[in-house]
């Protein structure tokens, strides 16, 4: 059927709440203003605003509260409007929701799903258009996941409602408005990377909002005659290194797309991984595409620079191909 | 400070000098051990405000869920977690209330809905909010009680959690351990309102404070707050007026307080003004203080024995509890 990645995850979120009473979902404007991002549009007049419940600005009082009740036997999701406003409930995320298990000798599992979006592109400027997931992969504890099909945006919430773990789900919001054909739902994963595109000269690794121009870099890429596959990692912690490592042991070169900015990226650990573990498998240099390490500027030209695009994928993608080892 | 006035009856007097004693001994062990390398890492001690958990812990139930900070060896005892089991946890083995992974700042069990041990200062305020909120929605009569330090005013999540804790109406005490410090940061030093409690009533919440160094004036407190929550279904907010008589933890100099305080202080100790005040009214002699004081060294010998018998977790387990799955 035909929808919108944003009607997947409201179709995902009503599922959830029909099929468990325990299920609720809180954040700032999720209620009568129906999401920031429309997501939940709704929700509050079928289910009440007891279970779709609205928040005030305050972020970390609210997703301690969803531990909290985590803790107390529910199975909250806690929505935070972008990654960006999250650093004002790092301490909670990093230092409870990931630690109380560990810290209690397992004693106190966290189920808790936090969803936020991510990404740039919408003119939105420095304070709202930043993609910290790295920040958050970087810890143990967190399970990170990443939809980037309208499978997994639609079948994803359940897996991480299912996990006993603290799990972040990272929605890229250039995605919401895309259409396209839903097809099975129970495809979704949120352990295993899939492979999105196959092809044997270059494995082009991506995750989110970046598949679709990774995919549109390897149709380019096809019409000179290079054959690239595309990895979409959907888990961003743990990382499936299995899969990861068996499509670049098959091509033998690797790209790594990642809107985070270069520096401690995704990226840096996706690379360094397949170099400790891949490295004479490697027929040319390792390379990625990041963002330019600048704030994301307001104009639109400058944004688009900042950016990884269809170009600057399929430009690396000749660049690795001209190369040799 | 006033003095205590209400009248105790002799076996409730002697559960708190009890506890107070249990406390206090345990933490002094514990300071000893700390010198001998036993316990290592940060170890605060609560000794001088033992009134306010030793008031506060008879007032709850066994559904209630308990929330603490790094100061809360005092509240895991009372709460009913063993010393063995603290002792244990302490020396960092196996056979700690949190496995040995947590230490003296992260105290944790299921069993007696003890929720920790939190090392940041007023991290655990959201957690006991999401407590009661759980409890809200699944209609259980149960409350979440929530211990803090005065330092924890100045933080944004504490204000986050007294409004939303308002907002819901959601059954959650807050008791408010003001000693007077934040570490080394005096109140009056951080704080353009010292009346903490005066802060609660700002979002609509019951508030008051009583003279935490009398244990009578902490439970009267406490019975009357929790009463209340359970009653009216709404937070309730106390500030305990007490002080720490040790060093912020072992590392401190104590270089921002006058001895002369410290010993001002220790004239109101609350296990010295329970005992005078009971022997004054003829309720207990030596004799009962002696047999508390025997019977707790016991029970701290063996909770030494205890731990020093306990095991380390071996090195292959290092990742084990990070993940459900992993267990």
């Amino acid at each position: 059927m035909t929808t919108t990645y944003r009607e997947a995850m409201r179709a995902a979120l009503r599922q959830a709440l029909q099929e468990d009473e325990r299920v609720f979902l809180m954040g700032e404007d999720v209620g009568r203003y129906g999401g920031c991002y429309a997501i939940s549009q709704g929700l509050q007049q079928e289910f009440g605003e007891t279970r779709i419940r609205d928040t005030p600005l305050s972020e970390s009082a609210f997703v301690g509260a969803g531990i909290g009740a985590a803790l107390g036997g529910m199975r909250p999701i806690v929505e935070v409007m972008t990654v960006n406003f999250s650093l004002l409930c790092l301490d909670q995320i990093v230092n409870t929701a990931a630690t109380l298990r560990h810290m209690s000798g397992g004693q106190f599992s966290v189920p808790l799903v936090i969803r936020m979006t991510t990404g740039a592109g919408r003119q939105l400027a420095a304070q709202h258009s930043h993609s910290l997931e790295c920040w958050y992969a970087h810890v143990p504890g967190l399970r990170v996941i990443a939809p980037a099909t309208l499978e997994d945006m639609r079948g994803m919430l359940r897996l991480a409602l299912e996990d006993p773990d603290p799990v972040i789900i990272f929605e890229h919001n250039a995605l919401y408005n895309r259409e396209g054909e839903l097809t099975e739902v129970a495809v979704a994963d949120i352990r295993r990377a899939a492979i999105r595109r196959p092809g044997k000269d270059i494995t082009l690794i991506c995750y989110g909002g970046n598949l679709h121009k990774t995919l549109e870099a390897a149709t380019a890429s096809a019409e000179s005659g290079i054959d690239a596959e595309v990895l979409d990692l959907r888990s961003l912690r743990p990382l499936d290194d299995e899969t990861i490592l068996a499509s670049v042991r098959k091509t033998r070169r690797a790209i790594i797309v990642d809107e985070g900015w270069h520096s401690g990226s995704l990226a840096a650990e996706i690379g360094m991984r397949i170099a400790e573990q891949a490295f004479y498998d490697l027929d040319a240099p390792l390379a990625r595409v990041c963002t330019a390490e600048v704030p994301i500027p307001y104009p639109r030209h400058l944004e688009q620079a900042a950016l990884p695009q269809v170009e600057s994928i399929v430009g690396k993608v000749r660049e690795v191909m001209g190369q040799n080892v | 400070m006033s003095a205590p006035t209400s009248q105790v009856s002799r076996e409730q007097g002697l559960r708190w000098l009890k506890d107070m004693i249990r406390v206090r001994r345990m933490e002094e062990k514990c300071a000893e051990l700390y010198g001998q390398e036993k316990i290592r890492g940060f170890l605060h001690l609560y000794i001088g405000e033992e009134a306010v958990a030793a008031g506060s812990m008879p007032e709850l139930s066994a559904e209630d869920a308990v929330v603490a900070t790094y100061r809360e060896h005092g509240h895991a005892l009372l709460r009913g977690i063993s010393m063995n089991a603290i002792m244990a946890e302490m020396y960092g083995k196996r056979e700690g209330c949190s496995g040995g992974r947590g230490g003296s700042m992260h105290l944790f069990d299921a069993k007696t809905r003890f929720y920790g041990g939190n090392a940041i200062v007023s991290g655990g305020l959201p957690l006991a909010v999401g407590l009661a909120l759980a409890d809200k929605m699944q209609n259980r009569q149960r409350i979440s009680v929530c211990f803090f330090g005065e330092g924890a005013v100045a933080e944004g999540e504490f204000h986050e959690s007294l409004n939303l804790a308002a907002l819901w109406q959601l059954p959650v005490l807050f008791i408010c351990e003001n000693n007077l410090y934040a570490m080394g940061t005096a109140l009056a030093r951080s704080e353009s309102v010292t009346d903490i409690h005066r802060k609660a009533e700002s979002y609509g919440i019951y508030s008051s404070a009583a003279d935490g160094m009398d244990v009578v004036s902490v439970n009267t407190a406490v019975r009357a707050a929790v009463t209340r929550i359970r009653e009216d279904k709404k937070p309730a907010f106390l500030e305990m007026r007490t002080y720490r008589f040790r060093a912020h933890s072992m590392f401190d100099p104590e270089l921002y307080r006058d001895r002369e305080e410290v010993d001002q202080w220790k004239q109101l100790c609350p296990i010295a003004t329970l005992t005078a005040q009971m022997k004054a009214q003829q309720l207990i002699d030596d004799r009962d203080i002696d047999g508390i004081e025997k019977d707790t060294a016991a029970e701290i010998h063996s909770a030494v024995e205890f731990a020093e018998g306990g095991h380390w977790e071996p090195v292959e387990d290092l990742t084990r509890d990070v993940y459900t799955e992993s267990r």
